[in-house]
């Protein structure tokens, strides 16, 4: 019911009813104004629900916000906005909230307590992932998500300040009030969608003026500072190392095609003060969890703050003063007072309602909205007519933030009450309510205090002045659990109630951690904040001990639920790793190339031709371009590092297994690399330009990796080797030019014709290409007659499309990664399928490699007896030889007549193709003793494919074994 | 006699504007990272101070004058925007090619910076001629603030696309608000 008629309002739905609400106010303030009670059904039992708080720890109203991919579950209607046109369902309910097939689960409760799943669904074994576990968790639930991929926008971003703030009542507005004007610079975040905190919510002065208007007016002035940045609808979700804090903005505004919906911030602050207040904590009596019964605070909020009142016969349950605003506020609205029902003996309340002292609430009664109230008080027993009861345990502070870093808080009795221990984050402080600060006047005066202080420490002069407010002491008796019959829930979101808890204690899960995972209390999307304490007490209670030595379970991030979408926000599609592509991308593309990912990089898997249907003939092709005319292939992707230096050569002498330093000035060497612990790290060519001056090239997967092993050399092993490194990877397109036609190509573009005599297999040298300087090398990585030429990269695409073309005159053509795989195969080149992090210089019958003459990375340990066992899986060929034509890469090898099981594991293969140029299936792989077996015939079998073939065990170079095609 | 034609790294890409954020390429003709050679760096300095009338910058901060600029790049390392001739003294080599250069600028440019760069760029901390190696997305690069509402990103020359398609997202995202 609305205590004033709204000025302006829009439709929503709910469950596809209808309804009015005002823009920005909770779902939950305008369900509770159209009189709606039912809101949801609870995660065990599927019992009728309503709406409980007013904030962010709601445990009962939690909705599914949109339909289809875009469906958000699990939101809680309390802070969510009502927007025109917004589409809002229930959840855990089937066919309907009101009538709920699974509603059963609650007849059956005296058989569902804690623990039950674990003593029942035991046997028999493989039962519970198939049978039991998908019934259980199809009958327990919360809202689900669609399973289709969201287009929803989300994003991430960082933000920086010297204070950041959390919460922004009483305390917080001080706060940044004190640090705000004495110049820092400052953060303010609030989960709220106004800044004020209880300010909104209570009747109260602050200053002389109502405490909305103060609060306005420090917002005001807050705003107009340079240095303070106002964050609303942004809720710090934990303390992490380095005063670094996440938080989630929920963006303001009606959604937009376009618009993110949150945004997941990283805070960095080097201090921050913790005014995250405190949470109301529900008292344990029978059935107190009919929609209808609420929190007091809750009930102040909606009508103070939303001018709705949640019931028409209002009755309030408290052990605390401040259970009495409830029943004033309610009045003051012309509300009507059913009664207030203190449980402490000794109060005076004044008011024109009836009270009832040392009472308590002993049941309830309605089956989908409260209708009764029985209490029980001195002269007896007495139902009540009500249709909402406010109740109110006590205060809890909200000192969730400052154990995000395995710190405890300490209980303090005379608030019943955990509060910060001091320093548990590093460079957080706390102030006013989450603090055990009550009062308004005393959050207001801490807030400024504490600012100040945080303001001197940075080299700032604060100024404190603190406005008058009211400073009435919070007085409390603890009641947890009243007694009598019926359930007494305490987790709402889990269906937790006192009974379980016993039983756990009973059942000697005596430890407060035990008890959480033996109830699932606190196990759900609020994480307890409501709960804790009331559990924790009643397990003390249970066990016979105090409340701190029962302690707290261990508080975790985030505060409040963050979905994955914020926190990967960015990273779907385009966002998910960079694309790297190289000067010949377009044109690959336009000739129709499919592209495939080799680490960042996109490369051409093969350029089909009209009339080639499979892939096979095209890589075929391309492989005969090379083998008998000439190819062109972008091998941009390969890592090129640039060395200079008086001790480039001894650099290179050091990091690879063999000398560099004796390598003349115009040659190319091919070196092996090892890491620390003798195992192959990479393989490439090194080419020396100038007496210091270097070009390295390494793998395309390891270009990375080589660079930073390069870096940690120089930086830490060999700091004395005055020598520099520079990637060049991107500076240069470099194409390979491969085949028996690859000079005359080249002649066709260099400004001054090349002969074998000045350019020898492995020479190097800068040449001019077509007006622009460029580098040659003559090196091979198909066993052809080739070499490879680069440009500075702007002139990379023109060059591709140049050599492509001057190539396909001679008979050949550009060829991709397919066939680039197959040359190197048929001659026994290795690649990261066979130095795969795992394999020694020895097992790639490289072990000679390793010179002897000087030291280098690796050396040492590769000498491991273990390293240079002949029993070891060695580096063999393997050509098909039965029936079956067809090898697989990761198969496995077995002599001819072992059983194909694990223990007769011979070796794998690493590599296939098949093999135009030799018309049979090839492999390369590792092979027990593999050297000494070459002409043996052992079983190829991949399990996984179920694929089976005889191979012949030989040498890993299948095609010209003597080389005389690369040198020629 | 054929010729071969350049492209640059954001050919096709740039310029474009979001809302109020314009992004556009920087082409530098010569670009040479220069590694002075153990205790060069003075005689560096002052070499590259004759020919280019600046000498090396200090650790997070670029200079420039008409005709040349110099941006700290890391450890011992610098790019200069300039041919540079330092034999002996430091290894050049040449990354005319390697960059993608992009300026970004308008109102709101550190909002949209902060959406995909974890340092702080907040004109207090990082004011102009401020230059840092980190991370914007996935990528790693090069940023210096050219002006007040102005920075410069480097990024891998093979990542252009990349680059672009991350700024315009966040660009997006801030202008939705």
């Amino acid at each position: 019911m609305r205590l004033q008629d709204p000025q302006n309002t829009v439709s929503f739905t709910f469950d596809g009813q209808r309804y009015r609400g005002v823009p920005g106010e909770p779902v939950a303030a305008a369900l509770l104004a159209a009189g709606v009670r039912l809101v949801a059904r609870s995660f065990k039992y599927h019992r009728p629900r309503g709406i409980m708080s007013a904030g962010s720890e709601e445990q009962n109203a939690l909705v599914t916000v949109g339909r289809g991919p875009q469906a958000d579950p699990n939101v809680r209607a309390t802070v969510l906005e009502v927007s025109e046109g917004l589409e809002v369902f229930s959840q855990n309910a089937w066919p309907s909230l009101k009538h709920d097939a699974m509603a059963v689960n609650d007849l059956m409760s005296p058989f569902l307590g804690a623990g039950f799943y674990y003593k029942t669904f035991m046997w028999p074994k493989p039962f519970w992932e198939k049978l039991y576990e998908p019934v259980i968790r199809r009958a327990a639930g919360l809202g689900g998500l669609s399973g289709k991929a969201n287009e929803d926008r989300y994003e991430k971003a960082f933000a920086f300040c010297d204070v950041l703030i959390i919460g922004a009542g009483p305390a917080g507005l001080m706060a940044a009030l004190t640090a705000g004007r004495a110049g820092a610079d400052v953060i303010l975040a609030d989960e709220d969608t106004a800044m004020g905190g209880r300010l909104l919510r209570e009747v109260e002065d602050v200053d002389g003026q109502p405490g909305p208007d103060w609060a306005a007016e420090t917002i005001a002035a807050l705003s107009a500072m340079d240095n303070v940045r106002l964050m609303t609808r942004t809720t710090v979700t934990g303390a992490h190392d380095q005063g670094t804090y996440g938080a989630l903005e929920r963006i303001a505004g009606p959604r937009r095609a376009g618009k993110p919906l949150e945004c997941f911030w990283r805070i960095v602050a080097k201090r921050s003060i913790l005014c995250a207040g405190a949470l109301e904590r529900p008292i344990a009596f029978p059935n107190n969890d009919r929609p209808g019964i609420m929190m007091a605070s809750a009930v102040r909020s909606y009508v103070n703050r939303w001018n709705v009142a949640p019931g028409k016969a209002m009755t309030i349950f408290g052990n605390n003063d401040d259970a009495h605003r409830t029943a004033r506020d309610l009045v003051a609205a012309g509300v009507k007072v059913a009664a207030l029902i203190d449980c402490r003996d000794d109060v005076q309340v004044d008011g024109d309602f009836p009270v009832y002292t040392g009472a308590q609430v002993v049941a309830t009664k309605g089956r989908h909205a409260l209708e009764r109230i029985t209490i029980s008080h001195a002269g007896g027993t007495r139902d009540i007519r009500t249709d909402c009861l406010a109740m109110s345990g006590g205060w809890n502070p909200t000192v969730h933030l400052t154990c995000h870093m395995n710190g405890r808080p300490i209980w303090q009795a005379d608030i019943a009450s955990f509060v910060p221990t001091p320093g548990n984050v590093p460079g957080m402080v706390t102030a006013g309510a989450c603090n055990g600060a009550f009062s308004t006047a005393a959050c207001l005066k801490e807030g400024a205090e504490v600012a100040a202080e945080v303001a001197t420490g940075l080299g700032l002069k604060p100024k404190v002045t603190v406005p008058a407010a009211d400073d009435s002491a919070y007085r409390i008796s603890p009641l947890w659990a009243v007694p009598g019959q019926g359930r007494k829930w305490i987790d709402f979101q889990n269906d937790v109630h006192v009974k379980d808890i016993k039983l756990a204690a009973q059942e000697n899960f005596r430890s407060v951690e035990h008890m959480k995972r033996y109830t699932t209390q606190g196990m759900a999307p609020d994480q307890g904040k409501s709960s804790n304490v009331v559990a924790l007490a009643v397990l003390a209670d249970a066990t016979g001990r105090g409340i701190p030595e029962t302690g707290t379970t261990t508080f975790r991030p985030p505060f409040v639920p963050v979905a994955i979408a914020a926190m990967g926000a960015g990273s779907q599609g385009k966002g998910f790793a960079p694309e790297r592509l190289t000067t010949s991308h377009r044109a690959s593309v336009a000739r129709g190339a499919p592209m495939i990912e080799a680490g960042l990089w996109y490369r051409p898997s093969y350029f089909p031709q009209q009339g080639e249907t499979h892939w096979r003939q095209s890589c075929d092709r391309e492989v005969r371009y090379v083998r008998n005319a000439v190819g062109v292939c972008d091998v941009s992707t390969l890592g090129k590092i640039d060395i200079q230096g008086p001790g480039a050569a001894a650099l290179l002498d050091f990091v690879y297994t063999n000398t560099f330093s004796t390598l003349k000035v115009g040659r190319t060497r091919y070196g092996l690399m090892l890491r620390e612990d003798g195992h192959v790290m990479d393989d490439g060519t090194t080419a020396r330009l100038g007496e210091q001056h270097y070009v390295m090239t390494t793998t395309t997967a390891a270009a990375g990796q080589v660079m930073r092993h390069l870096e940690f050399t120089l930086q830490v092993l060999r700091p004395d080797l005055n020598a520099r490194i520079m990637s060049v990877t991107e500076q240069w397109a470099q194409f390979a030019v491969a085949g028996p036609r690859s000079r005359d190509l080249l002649n066709s573009v260099l400004d001054d014709q090349i002969v074998d005599a000045d350019w020898p297999f492995m020479a190097c040298g800068a040449v001019d290409v077509a007006g622009v300087q460029g580098r040659l090398f003559r090196i091979s990585f198909s066993g052809e007659h080739a070499y490879e030429l680069a440009v500075p990269a702007r002139y990379g695409d023109s060059l591709f499309r140049l050599l492509t073309a001057q190539a396909e005159s001679y008979g050949g053509g550009a060829y991709g990664m397919e066939a680039l795989n197959v040359l190197r195969i048929e001659k026994g080149f290795i690649t990261h399928a066979e130095i795969h992090g795992r394999t020694t210089a020895f097992d790639i019958g490289m072990d000679r490699m390793i010179s002897r003459k000087k030291d280098c990375i690796g050396q040492t340990a590769a000498a491991r007896p273990g390293l240079i066992d002949d029993d070891r899986e060695q580096l063999v060929g393997l050509k098909a030889v039965g029936a079956v034509k067809q090898l697989t890469a990761g198969a496995h090898l077995f002599a001819q007549d072992a059983a194909p099981e694990r223990v007769n594991g011979q070796g794998y293969t690493t590599s296939v193709a098949y093999s135009p140029t030799l018309q049979t299936g090839l492999a390369l792989g590792f092979l027990k003793r593999g050297s000494a077996r070459h002409g043996e015939v052992v079983r190829m079998v991949d399990h996984l494919r179920q694929i089976e073939a005889m191979v012949e065990v030989c040498d890993p170079v299948f095609f010209d074994p003597e080389g005389g095609r690369a040198r020629g | 006699m054929v010729k071969l034609l350049p492209r640059s790294p954001c050919t096709d890409l740039l310029p474009r504007t979001v809302g109020t954020i314009t992004m556009s390429e920087v082409l530098l003709d010569r670009v040479m990272s220069v590694a002075p050679f153990a205790g060069q760096a003075k005689p560096t300095s002052a070499a590259l101070k004759d020919q280019i009338g600046l000498g090396l910058s200090a650790p997070g901060r670029a200079v420039s004058n008409r005709r040349a600029r110099v941006i700290w790049a890391g450890q011992r390392m610098w790019l200069v925007a300039a041919d540079v001739s330092l034999d002996g003294l430091a290894a050049v080599t040449d990354q005319s090619d390697a960059w993608a250069i992009l300026r970004i600028e308008g109102a709101g440019v550190e909002d949209v910076l902060a959406r995909l760069v974890p340092i702080d760029l907040r004109a207090s901390t990082f004011k102009g001629g401020h230059t840092a190696r980190t991370m914007l997305g996935h990528m790693s690069v090069g940023i210096t603030r050219v002006g007040a509402q102005a920075f410069e990103v480097m990024a891998m020359r093979s990542m252009a696309a990349t680059l672009v398609h991350d700024l315009q997202v966040a660009a997006e995202n801030v202008a939705a608000r």
